[in-house]
């Protein structure tokens, strides 16, 4: 390892020749970094002259183990993934290996997903909002915004009895079905959330303080957004409408009517850190517009389709896609006839995103680069899995 | 469905025992009431004059004898000793005050574990941070690690030899006490700065070159914004300002004085960046530099720090409240009311000693809502950019405090009946400002009450 320190290293090395520059690691271990990434960084002064995500502290072997353990055995595994959006890599990976053995859902059980997956994404949108204020310097919205997480573990909990590894889709549907009384409660929470919204915009979304701290800075160009390979809300902060949700519907998602915010630069440019940030927050009361939907839709009937308890799909390969709250997650799963599958390969939005940092992060400020970790809403284990 | 909030409706004394109650009760008004109690006692021998007579009274003559310079030295130091452990006890107050009121403002419960309501959990830290190893980084500046706090200590308790806490209470009135208080409080950023280059860690060395730079900056507008209050009460003597005000609002300098009213704003501004508070609290900005200057440091010295920042706010406080707020006037009693309550014997009347204690709690009690303010813009606001903290010194507080000054020049040769109109007029405006703000506080709660929830788990 001390012979040979990461390529990106040595070039700075190099490059941090001259004595008004020095090298600096945002990380492993930084209150900022959102897990365990290194942000090696080349400064003069306060003006960062480039800034080298190393990842990678943080692998697991989790595609591996998906090529190691039975179809089901899996699914626990997939919750670890991206822990503060469990849901989406659960559907992910049930909706691959469903088409894999061409099973098909009973209905229930693809409303009872996309509940649960909006709700997972309130959940998580609520983390990244908070954080990012926390971030810029107030910790108060991330308290706030916290307890209102709480809040959606306590009704995922009451569904599935975990309150973030939920573990809750299965191969050919869903493990519980919805309690007597809880699509009340999810109601009620509901409107809590699109009364609470305007106290959180006053809160910290229309400080003045905070925009002139994101405003203007790091703006992606639709172009470059698109470019980079950016997915989910980093892309539609940039004023890109994809939204896999509607452009390429899976589960009961072609049933619901909603809108898919996009950056307006109301603050600035379109495509800065705020417009980032706005997209998350408008997100929120659109999930929240689906929710209500299937609940007043949801259909009754199975909640599980007939499945071998190892099942054994055909040799071929399968690719599935889910709208993440880190953006567009991908499940590529190669199957060659045994009860294991050949190939397994995971693509997720925070790895997408640390393709434009370094790019980005020229000639920005200190401060400026955490903005923009903080306005990609990463999670480490999502980045190296 | 019902609102939770971090406090719950059952009494004190059911969720705390008996004991506690009483031991917190008994230290909360003890230890900041027996400081105060100790500084009014031991006040009026702080005259060799009033020694003498005292002895004199005895049976002694002591003149200008050895023993009278000792008895004096000694009163002097316990006076010291006594402003100075006012400041840890403040520090120490200050720190719980302030995790209660972050938890109530972030929905959650605060320290609540170490007697009642959690009041004594800044002893239990202070005791925990002696028991912490004192760590030093091997790379680091031995000599210079360990003595930075000291730095940082000395421009603490410097500033309180001249800052007022009542009528006569004051260690020493300096006739450059303003002069005094600027120059010493600027010796915090000796520590900030030798701490973050002795650390020889990339991240102090960040966060003290933003302190430097910061604490240097802001020293400019607050030093031009100070003199306006100086040059209304024509001296430098922080006893000599307050004297020169009155006990009702429309006779202090904020109101006074329309420049004094925008030079107050900017004052508690710059010295909210000099104290390293939010939204200038960029030397130790937590997501951006782990810690700043002080992330090195562990057990007795970061807690010196720590208490440096926060007593820090008592001088923020009283600076502000001595020379804009009107200090410790006590409103309807004049100062020459104070003096003939003393009478012409050796020892005061206690009447004398009342009006002191009155004016020990006008003057706290001002200090604290200052200090609540602090606190309250902690935990709104987010942080700025350094080039913002820069812009905003330079381009908007530097000349308006200049443009404060030229204006006080001109006001106070204006004659007396103009200041009696402004002062009533800026006293309307404030009360309307403050009426408006209560009321837009009221709206902004009853527009979210509509559809809450429990959002307890517990």
């Amino acid at each position: 390892m001390a012979e040979n320190p990461p390529i990106e290293r040595q070039i700075l090395r190099r490059m941090s020749a001259s004595d008004e520059e020095i090298v600096i690691n945002f990380g492993p271990q930084h209150p900022s970094t959102h897990g365990v990434i290194d942000f090696v960084t080349q400064t003069n002064g306060e003006i960062i002259r480039r800034s080298v995500p190393d990842i990678g502290y943080l692998h697991r072997g989790l595609e591996k183990i998906g090529e190691t353990v039975s179809y089901p055995g899996y699914m626990p595994f997939t919750d670890r993934i991206d822990y503060l959006a469990a849901m989406f890599t659960n559907e992910g990976y049930a909706m691959a290996v469903e088409r894999l053995l061409r099973v098909d859902v009973p209905p229930r059980a693809k409303y009872l997903r996309a509940i649960a997956s909006e709700l997972c994404r309130i959940s998580s949108h609520w983390v990244a909002v908070g954080s990012m204020a926390s971030d810029i310097g107030a910790s108060t919205p991330l308290t706030h915004a916290l307890r209102e997480r709480e809040a959606v573990n306590d009704l995922l909990e009451e569904l599935c009895g975990a309150r973030l590894t939920f573990n809750y889709a299965r191969i050919g549907g869903v493990s519980f079905d919805a309690p007597a009384g809880w699509g009340e409660k999810v109601l009620r929470y509901l409107d809590h959330l699109d009364s609470y919204i305007q106290e959180w915009d006053r809160l910290i979304s229309l400080n003045k303080i905070y925009i002139k701290r994101l405003a203007n800075i790091a703006v992606i160009s639709r172009e470059k957004a698109i470019a980079y390979g950016l997915c989910g809300p980093n892309l539609r902060g940039s004023g890109v409408s994809w939204d896999t949700r509607r452009d390429w519907p899976y589960g009961a998602y072609p049933d619901f009517a909603f809108a898919v915010p996009v950056g307006q630069g109301q603050m600035g440019a379109p495509g800065d850190c705020w417009d980032r940030y706005a997209v998350r927050v408008l997100e929120m009361l659109e999930s929240s517009k689906i929710i209500r939907q299937a609940l007043a839709k949801l259909p009754e009937g199975d909640i599980m389709a007939k499945v071998k308890s190892r099942p054994k799909p055909d040799p071929g390969e399968v690719m599935a896609r889910v709208e993440s709250a880190r953006g567009e997650m991908c499940y590529y799963v190669v199957s060659d006839g045994s009860e294991k599958a050949y190939r397994m390969r995971v693509r997720t939005g925070s790895f997408m995103a640390m393709g434009i940092i370094e790019e980005m992060s020229r000639g920005s400020m200190i401060a400026d680069l955490i903005a923009l970790i903080a306005s990609f809403d990463i999670v480490a284990p999502e980045i190296d899995r | 469905m019902k609102i939770t909030t971090a406090l719950d409706s059952t009494s004190l004394t059911r969720r705390y025992p008996k004991t506690a109650v009483a031991t917190t009760l008994f230290f909360l008004l003890a230890l900041p009431f027996l400081l105060y109690l100790l500084l009014l006692v031991t006040l009026p021998f702080n005259q060799p004059q009033t020694l003498n007579a005292l002895a004199k009274r005895v049976g002694w003559d002591l003149g200008g004898s050895p023993i009278r310079d000792t008895w004096y030295a000694v009163i002097l130091v316990v006076e010291a000793s006594i402003v100075a452990l006012y400041t840890a006890v403040f520090a120490g107050v200050t720190t719980w005050v302030e995790r209660r009121v972050a938890g109530r403002m972030q929905s959650r419960i605060g320290p609540n574990r170490p007697g009642t309501l959690g009041f004594m959990s800044w002893v239990a830290d202070a005791v925990k941070m002696l028991f912490k190893e004192d760590l030093i980084p091997a790379q680091a500046d031995h000599l210079l690690f360990r003595a930075a706090p000291y730095f940082s200590m000395v421009g603490l308790t410097l500033p309180f030899v001249v800052l007022p806490f009542g009528e006569s209470v004051i260690a020493a009135d300096l006739n450059v006490g303003v002069f005094y208080v600027t120059a010493t409080s600027a010796f915090v950023v000796v520590g900030i700065l030798v701490s973050g280059w002795a650390s020889n860690s990339k991240w102090s060395l960040f966060g003290a070159v933003r302190g430097a730079a910061q604490v240097i900056s802001y020293e400019i507008p607050a030093g031009i914004a100070i003199m306006v209050p100086v040059m209304m009460a024509g001296t430098l003597s922080m006893q000599g300002i307050i004297r020169a005000q009155g006990g009702w609002p429309w006779q202090w300098f904020i109101c006074q004085n329309p420049a004094a009213f925008v030079a107050f704003f900017i004052a508690v501004t710059a010295s909210l960046a000099e104290g390293n508070r939010t939204p200038f609290d960029l030397p130790e900005a937590e997501s951006e530099l782990v810690a700043g200057y002080h992330a090195e440091y562990s057990g007795f010295r970061i807690a010196l720090f720590l208490m440096v920042e926060w007593a820090n706010m008592w001088i923020m406080g009283a600076l502000a409240v001595t020379l804009f707020l009107g200090g410790w006037q006590i409103p309807g009693v004049s100062v020459e009311m104070i003096q003939q309550a003393r009478g012409n014997d050796v020892l005061p009347s206690l009447l004398w000693f009342g009006w002191q204690f009155l004016s020990l709690v006008v003057f706290a009690a001002k200090t604290w809502v200052l200090v609540l303010l602090f606190i309250w813009l902690r935990w709104t606001l987010p942080r700025v950019r350094v080039d913002q903290m820069m812009s905003l010194c330079w381009k908007f507080l530097v000349p308006g405090a200049f443009a404060c000054l030229i204006f006080t020049l001109f006001w106070v040769m204006a004659p007396p009946s103009v200041h009696r109109v402004s002062g009533i007029a800026i006293c309307v405006l404030g009360l309307w400002l403050l009426v408006k703000f209560v009321m837009q506080t009221r709206k902004n709660i009853a527009d979210v009450r509509g559809a809450r929830v429990d959002l307890s788990n517990w």
